[in-house]
């Protein structure tokens, strides 16, 4: 308790003070980012969930790694989209691995769908912010299971929420904006991806941590998921 | 069965490849008071006769809500019913705070026979002395499920355990084929039917039986008196054969009600059985 405590007052502190006191046990915890993702954009559309993000990696204001898959199908049911710390991302898929396996053993009918796993990564979250050691991500979780939609975020405070539209980082500034404006219920699956196609264009010029190489996941109704990758010049 | 150089321990085996213990405690579900469960396709019903030790005494309670959407009937003792339905509460809630969805009723059933399963394989311990007919709702539908203290776990379209179980589950047998159809309704009426038959001869009302239903949009939950008394009248009116087929009729023969209101019968109690045996 003792160290947790000498360890909040260093949160407070710059790195340049932070190196002199650093204690024992700031080593055992998340202190700040390394390697992150950028925006994270998913919107419901008529038959299912469309997720796009780009594959960057960048180590603080460079953009070092330009191949990096942000976007992870979940079991059947679910997609997963994460910006922040790659790292903490990886420890997240194996995680979810590892509740995927246990749900698959029971060998049941039964299936976690995407609000089980929403609401699973949800407690994580926060159980990991009330230990002061988060996981330093911001996720969108989306899916389809029995014909219903499902869409959601969680962040690395445990704030968590569901809508048709959702971001992360920039793309809550830029693209939900779009978002709001023109998304509505019917939306085929080409005008989906040309709505994400613009927002993260809008992004590309405007986030400095956006590389020009996007995914895009999508989840129909009882369709396992699918993926498609396409890469986008600058104009 | 008689006692043998083998039952001492539930850790030690016969030559038979049996463990007596394990069976012993099969026994003692067979002496509580019945219980009985039937499912459709979208709806469960429980059922039980309810025991009381004296006239002065209130009659133990034999049917736990588990979840919205689970509820257990118990027979054998019901101490140990109690506790395991505390287990299966605490296993509801966790998973919905974990998951904000309702546990599967296949896997409450499973964690709930591989519990029993730890009892007969430590010395220190006892197989649970208690049958529990589980019913629920899944993403699959309505399921029955019946658990026993050795660890086994079956699913049922219709069952009955504890004593004079045989004559429901006679009558049960007869007619299970229609159940997966029936109308919770009729799903009822068959549970009364099927209750009365291990009253042999004593009167059914509602103050001897306990009955609970869980369905499609329908939370499990105990019927209160008043509607049990109003079904059991329904089809005594009916006669003895085939449980009514029209919808809820009015109420109409008063010969019915006054000898429904008759001095509650209660069960001359069983030498054999042990007061804590319900």
């Amino acid at each position: 308790m003792l160290l947790g405590i000498l360890g909040m007052n260093s949160l407070d502190c710059t790195p340049a003070t932070n190196s002199l006191i650093r204690s024992e046990a700031d080593s055992q915890r998340t202190l700040y980012p390394y390697v992150t993702g950028t925006s994270v954009v998913g919107i419901k559309y008529k038959d299912g969930i469309l997720l796009a993000a780009d594959m960057g990696g960048s180590y603080g204001s460079t953009l070092r790694y330009k191949s990096v898959e942000r976007l992870k199908p979940v079991g059947k049911h679910s997609l997963i989209g994460a910006s922040g710390e790659i790292s903490d991302f990886q420890e997240i898929m194996r995680y979810l691995d590892d509740l995927i396996l246990s749900d698959n053993m029971w060998d049941d009918g039964n299936s976690l769908g995407p609000k089980e796993v929403h609401n699973y990564l949800t407690r994580v979250m926060y159980n990991r912010r009330n230990k002061f050691n988060p996981l330093w991500n911001s996720l969108v979780l989306g899916g389809v299971k029995n014909g219903q939609k499902y869409l959601g975020t969680v962040n690395m405070i445990g704030v968590h929420y569901e809508d048709n539209h959702v971001a992360t980082g920039f793309g809550n500034h830029l693209a939900l904006p779009l978002l709001r404006d023109e998304w509505h219920e019917n939306l085929t699956f080409e005008e989906g991806v040309i709505l994400l196609e613009k927002c993260m264009r809008v992004l590309l010029y405007r986030d400095r941590s956006a590389v020009n190489k996007l995914q895009v996941l999508f989840s129909l109704c009882g369709i396992h998921t699918s993926r498609l990758l396409g890469n986008c010049c600058t104009v | 069965m008689f006692r043998n150089q083998y039952d001492t321990d539930v850790t030690t085996w016969s030559p038979a490849g049996r463990l007596f213990q394990v069976e012993y405690a099969m026994e003692a579900v067979k002496q509580g008071s019945a219980a009985i469960g039937l499912r459709s396709k979208s709806h469960v019903v429980l059922a039980c006769v309810n025991k009381s030790n004296s006239e002065l005494s209130s009659h133990q309670k034999k049917i736990f809500k588990v979840d919205d959407h689970i509820g257990v009937a118990i027979s054998g003792l019901t101490a140990d019913g109690r506790v395991l339905s505390r287990y299966m509460r605490n296993e509801c809630i966790n998973y919905f705070y974990s998951y904000e969805s309702q546990l599967p009723v296949g896997r409450l059933v499973v964690q709930l026979a591989d519990k029993a399963q730890v009892c007969t394989q430590r010395s220190w311990k006892r197989p649970y002395g208690v049958g529990l007919l589980v019913g629920g709702l899944d993403e699959s539908g309505a399921h029955l499920y019946y658990n026993c203290p050795s660890g086994n776990y079956f699913e049922y379209q219709a069952f009955a355990i504890g004593s004079r179980s045989q004559a429901a589950k006679t009558y049960l047998e007869r007619k299970f084929e229609t159940f997966m159809e029936s109308s919770r309704e009729n799903l009822i009426k068959d549970a009364l039917f099927a209750l009365r038959e291990t009253l042999q001869g004593e009167k059914l009302t509602s103050s001897t039986c306990t009955i609970a239903v869980v369905g499609v949009g329908e939370a499990f939950h105990i019927l209160d008196q008043e509607t049990v008394q109003a079904l059991i009248n329904e089809f005594e009116i009916a006669g003895e054969e085939a449980p009514a087929d029209e919808a809820a009729a009015p109420d109409q023969a008063d010969d019915s009600e006054s000898s429904a209101t008759a001095a509650d019968q209660v069960t001359p109690s069983d030498p054999d059985v042990a007061p804590m045996d319900m």
